[in-house]
């Protein structure tokens, strides 16, 4: 088995990077939340719940949509075979503090479901029909040898045969997403999923928070 | 009713919704709007924060968010008089 990251993606800092080419790069003056509003019509994803979403759901939305287009990897793998992995040092901060500010008048029931880091998982597995295991970690800061120990674990026991992951981190408007497709594709194609190409990836991505 | 349809796509969010692209009495839910179970928390939030109406028992929301019509008869007839 060999593990490859078949496209990867980060958005931070204003700029979109995919597959080591500048996707797309917005002026800083614009708000985070505007700049995601830009970048989800520039996807042309055409799913309006985007607008629904938290900032940390629609930053991975993004991520993913951006590493998985023109790829249907639950017919190809099977639904319950694709996974998604993620973490972040901040949880649902960002939520958790739009909703703490709805509590003092009338809380919103919109704002409180997104008070959870692992929605965003769901938002993801139900746009690509995603079936197989999913996991959310907060960490103190991006961990590269726990993501390739995590991920290289699942398809070792062949819990997995596809797998998005990666860092998806949105607190009061400052975020960063790094994003990996993982598939069992040897060749020289592809970056091996390994330590050292994830930790570069992640690093050379434009911006940072807490990395 | 425009009023109604402007609150609602604020309330709700639906940023690519303008007031006249929703019916008088077009379903809100599933087949229609589709909109979903916490759009309709919300939809009660939005009738306790503007008409200051709180709905008695949630059975009625099925009938109550109908349509914008049903919506706006329910606050016509629920809405605290003020002297």
């Amino acid at each position: 088995m060999l593990l490859s990251i078949t496209s990867y993606c980060s958005i931070a800092d204003h700029s979109v990077v995919l597959n080591g080419e500048k996707w797309y790069s917005a002026e800083s003056i614009l708000s985070a939340p505007d700049f995601l509003t830009e970048l989800y019509k520039r996807s042309r994803a055409e799913y309006p719940k985007f607008y629904k979403m938290d900032h940390l759901a629609q930053l991975g939305f993004l991520a993913a949509e951006l590493v998985l287009q023109g790829r249907n990897i639950s017919e190809e793998y099977g639904a319950s075979a694709a996974g998604i992995v993620f973490c972040n040092s901040n949880a649902s901060l960002d939520a958790d503090l739009h909703y703490f500010e709805t509590v003092k008048n009338i809380p919103s029931p919109a704002q409180f479901v997104y008070t959870l880091p692992n929605i965003v998982i769901g938002e993801i597995s139900i746009r690509h029909c995603l079936k197989g295991e999913n996991a959310f970690f907060v960490q103190e800061g991006f961990d590269p040898s726990f993501l390739e120990f995590y991920v290289t674990d699942l398809f070792k026991r062949e819990r997995l045969k596809v797998c998005v992951c990666g860092w998806v981190e949105y607190l009061e408007g400052k975020y960063k997403a790094v994003i990996y497709l993982v598939e069992n594709k040897p060749g020289n194609r592809y970056l091996q999923f390994d330590i050292k190409n994830i930790h570069q990836i992640y690093e050379t991505a434009n911006g940072e928070i807490n990395g | 009713m425009a009023d109604l349809k402007r609150q609602i796509i604020e309330q709700l969010n639906l940023k690519d919704v303008k007031p006249e692209d929703i019916g008088d009495d077009q379903p809100l839910f599933v087949e229609g709007l589709g909109l979903d179970s916490i759009d309709a928390l919300e939809l009660i939030v939005l009738l306790q924060q503007e008409y200051k109406i709180k709905l008695a028992n949630a059975e009625e929301g099925q009938s109550v968010f109908r349509s914008v019509r049903t919506m706006a008869q329910y606050i016509t007839e629920h809405q605290p008089k003020t002297i």
